[in-house]
């Protein structure tokens, strides 16, 4: 198909309003379902045995009791997942983190699973299995894996990315790098240079719906799988891999999704419940507790973070360096990658330098949060710029504007930037009333800048015209907070039908093609081009209908607004046919009409956001408010401008969390010691002010209506915003995120103390 | 181990169930009732997604034992709506946007009820406080108490 992605600057009557989304009802009347609302006749309940040892060599795992117990109709450990990875490292760290192969890696590595009738006989079994651990020392800071006494995780480690192949083994994976110039004469020509180490902890996306399953292998190998999952087309290809199955045999439906983030994008729990019911013969349910999600999925990196910034007296950065190093959990990543190519990203630089080190630590592997491995960045690089600024004596919005990249400046991280809003969303902070507005005692105001990439990848959509004139849209990457609305609003646009006759639904594996999972902030941004280019197929085919409906030539009718009109003088006595007339005549003029779409959404355009914050801290406990947040970004094109809006403001929450109070807390002995809600305490309604969004537009040229991802970004500029803010009220650099009571406290001590 | 028999109203209707005496309510009216639109995000009263009224009472349901439903009057989220009628919360939480996931959702409607039949014109720091045990991850909360506001106002009208 020949479908033009580019930005055409057209008028819109749907796209930009805000009508309620197609799936609300079922969500206030308690309808919609979730992963563990499903079920299905015969079901079991699955329980998984977890590794109490941060670090341990599994020497025996003896089921013999566990299943001898009436009740218990299968028991598996990782003999039941045979290694048919082929050599595809990614897969066995994958495999081997579903369920411990060798050794146990975490506290909360799976060992072994049961499937019984009920839970209790599940939990009964679960203590009946015997394991002989033979502990190991462990290791859980960056900072010490990385050094080269820890303890090894894995000796078969070398670090990749020097220039000569080490000759021992690390828990330093890989070592990566970007930028360009000369970082070395460029600070020789810096007056002012700030130089200053951070630290960010361990944090979980905190999604409230843990994750769910439900797996039914049948008799004659083909299977299906129910889960709350933001790929299900990649959790097929995943379990078909691990499980030795062709992918077309495995039908994956995503139930509705209680929150992702980023956490929902890697399988744990789903191969073991496939192969739970392979080896019982009926289906198993399994879900994890609050408990097993903090434990045993995926939560962000801890980071140790270096950065160097130098700028000439008139405001201009002559030179950035950044050393950052990210954990990984016990496989490889490629999280401090990502942080290297993000952290200066909003500058326009002659010269710039980051490295990143991935690093092994014992704790559950690192997997994808909001933005992935942007904020700790920004917040080491912001923290620095605005302290930068401060000892030029420059404004830190004018500092910021003096050196923010624009269209035509080379990336940091490589690629040359199209048009970009970092300029436009700092100069609308710097007029925003916020700024303005005036402090009392022990309060501060602190603004930080925040960039993200954005992803496209492959999409595949149906659209479906009903006789009646109805349109049936059916999607294949999963809604994670309301692009079933803004699709539909998509299509109606595209159709120039009204938005209430469009159903958009997200349909399984087996009904439609290939889809890459909600990530990259990408669900609207390619879905909705598909949903252009299907709709765009449709209505060549409602133009051919018409053409024969009225015994013309194609080539005479157009599509206005809804209709196929008779275009030229001569056909001034036919009547535009509506979407409806055309469709209810289908089953007499060539059948069905469809539009169908399947493509590469390349050309995602990246995002930036400005955040302002106000906060008061209260000198004798340390404890912080945030009494005041503004968050600026650019859309490109805001589809549905109230959950672009709410994006903005999830994001700018769960950053404000992350910088106040959430950490993964870890005992000496390598256990986890806050896994529930109520140690790892996220933002409540009562902690968080209003928090004002203003959304700019600076179309995405790679779009035809100009849309850019908007999920993540809003999640990078919080940690370094809050930071600034706290630093300005207390008068001390905060370096160490969460700025947890104890450590501002800590701080103001060791000011005072001098 | 012997179950409990239990006699109970839920949403209005007479309803009678067996349970084991360790089983909680959300589990029965998750897995024995079909009642699923009470969510377990903790099972141990952190979250607030399976809040029920029982009595008048706002609880965790994951907290409260099945057996103690025994003569009881509970109130799910799946009783909210009359009919095809949406109640205000309903369909103030729809126009504001005020759920992206909508896993928390059933539970703050029914936080949000309990709260506004206590208080029917609260301050938005009443509204913070009142629902600061339910737990959101999505929103920011920002567009919840929009949400809670508008349909207080409608409330009070009606």
């Amino acid at each position: 198909m020949n479908f033009d992605p580019r930005f055409s600057g057209r008028q819109f009557a749907s796209v930009g309003t805000r009508p309620i989304r197609p799936d609300g009802v079922d969500k206030v009347t308690g309808r919609a379902r979730y992963g563990a609302d499903f079920n299905m006749a015969g079901q079991l309940v699955g329980r998984v045995l977890r590794s109490p040892h941060a670090h341990a060599v599994i020497k025996k795992i003896d089921t013999s009791k566990a299943e001898k117990l009436a009740g218990v109709k299968a028991v598996i450990t990782a003999k039941d997942l045979p290694d048919l990875t082929d050599g595809d490292a990614a897969m066995y760290d994958i495999l081997d983190n579903c369920m411990a192969r060798k050794k146990a890696l975490y506290d909360g590595h799976a060992v072994a699973a049961v499937a019984a009738i009920d839970a209790r006989i599940a939990r009964q079994a679960l203590k009946l299995i015997e394991v002989e651990y033979e502990v190991l020392p462990h290791v859980t800071d960056v900072d010490e894996a990385a050094h080269h006494h820890a303890p090894l995780i894995n000796d078969q480690v070398f670090t990749e990315g020097l220039e000569e192949k080490p000759a021992k083994p690390s828990n330093v994976t890989k070592r990566t790098q970007f930028g360009h110039g000369d970082v070395h004469a460029g600070f020789a020509k810096a007056d002012f240079i700030v130089e200053r180490s951070y630290k960010t902890e361990q944090t979980h996306q905190g999604y409230i719906e843990p994750h769910a399953c439900v797996a039914s292998v049948n008799p004659d190998g083909t299977a299906d799988l129910w889960v709350c999952t933001q790929g299900h087309f990649v959790y097929r290809q995943h379990c078909a891999q691990l499980l030795g199955m062709e992918a077309s045999k495995l039908r994956v439906t995503s139930s509705e999704i209680g929150g992702g983030f980023g956490g929902k994008t890697h399988v744990w729990a789903e191969p073991v419940a496939l192969a739970l019911s392979r080896k019982a013969g009926r289906p198993v349910k399994l879900v994890m507790t609050r408990d097993e999600v903090f434990r045993a999925s995926g939560p962000t990196s801890a980071t140790s973070i270096d950065v160097k910034i130098g700028a000439r007296k008139d405001g201009t950065i002559t030179a950035a360096e950044a050393t950052l190093r990210y954990s990984c959990g016990p496989y490889a990543g490629s999280w401090a990658e990502i942080g290297a190519m993000t952290a200066f990203a909003c500058y326009k630089l002659e010269n710039v330098k980051t490295v990143g080190y991935e690093v092994l630590v014992n704790r559950p592997k690192t997997a994808a949060y909001r933005a992935p491995s942007a904020p700790m960045a920004a917040f080491a690089v912001e923290s620095a710029v605005d302290e930068l600024a401060h000892e030029l004596g420059m404004d830190a919005v004018d500092f910021r504007i003096k050196n923010a990249a624009q269209e035509g400046t080379r990336a940091s991280y490589g690629p040359v930037y199209g048009p970009i809003g970092i300029g436009p969303t700092l100069e609308a902070v710097k007029h925003h009333p916020h700024m303005k507005a005036p402090l009392k005692a022990n309060q501060g105001r602190g603004m930080a800048c925040g960039f993200w990439f954005n992803f496209g990848g492959q999409t595949c959509t149906d659209l479906n015209i009903g006789m009646d004139g109805s349109v049936s849209l059916a999607v294949g990457t999963v809604d994670v907070g309301g692009s079933r609305a803004s699709l539909s609003l998509v299509a109606a646009e595209e159709l120039g039908i009204d938005y209430s006759h469009v159903k958009a639904i997200v349909a399984d594996t087996s009904s439609l093609g290939y889809n890459d999972m909600t990530d990259g902030s990408r669900g609207t941004f390619s879905s909705s081009m598909a949903t252009i280019s299907a709709a765009r197929n449709a209505i060549k085919i409602l133009r051919e209908r018409a053409a024969q409906m009225w015994d013309i030539p194609v080539e005479d009718v157009t599509w206005e607004k809804g209709h196929a009109v008779a275009k030229g003088e001569k056909y001034g006595n036919l009547s535009p046919l509506s979407l409806k007339d055309i469709a209810a005549k289908s089953g007499t003029t060539g059948g069905p009409i469809a539009g169908h779409s399947e493509l590469v959404a390349d050309g995602a355009g990246v995002s930036f956001a400005t955040h302002i914050c106000d906060v008061e801290v209260d000198p004798e406990t340390g404890s912080t408010r945030v009494i005041r947040y503004t968050v600026v970004q650019d859309a490109g094109k805001a589809v549905h401008p109230t959950y672009v809006e709410g994006q903005y403001q999830g994001g700018a929450a769960q950053g404000i969390g992350w910088a106040l109070n959430e950490e993964y807390i870890y005992g000496k002995d390598g256990r986890l010691q806050n896994a529930g809600f109520l140690d790892y305490r996220i933002p409540v309604c009562s902690d968080l002010p209003m928090i004002d969004t203003q959304i700019l537009e600076i179309p995405n040229p790679n779009h035809p209506y100009g849309v850019r991802g908007v999920g993540e970004t809003s999640i990078v500029p919080p940690l370094a915003a809050i930071a600034n803010a706290v630093s300005n009220a207390v008068g001390v650099r905060m370096t160490h995120i969460p700025m947890s009571p104890p450590r501002i406290l800590a701080a103001l001590d060791a000011e005072r103390e001098g | 181990m012997a179950g409990v028999a239990v006699s109970t109203t839920i949403n209005g209707d007479a309803v009678e169930y067996l349970c084991q005496p360790d089983e909680t309510l959300l589990e029965v009216l998750r897995d024995r009732l079909g009642l699923t639109g009470a969510k377990e995000g903790c099972g141990t009263g952190d979250c607030g997604a399976c809040s029920v009224i029982v009595d008048g009472r706002l609880v965790c349901s994951c907290l409260v034992l099945g057996a103690e439903a025994e003569g009881r009057k509970v109130e799910t989220i799946e009783g909210m709506a009359h009919g095809d009628q949406l109640h205000p919360l309903q369909q103030k939480f729809l126009e504001h946007a005020a759920l992206q996931c909508g896993i928390c959702t059933p539970g703050f409607l029914i936080a949000a009820k309990d709260l506004l039949a206590k208080n029917p014109s609260p301050t938005e720091e009443e509204i913070r406080f009142g629902l600061a045990g339910n737990l959101c991850r999505c929103t920011g909360y920002d567009k919840i108490v929009r949400a809670v506001q508008d349909a207080a106002n409608v409330m009070k009208g009606a």
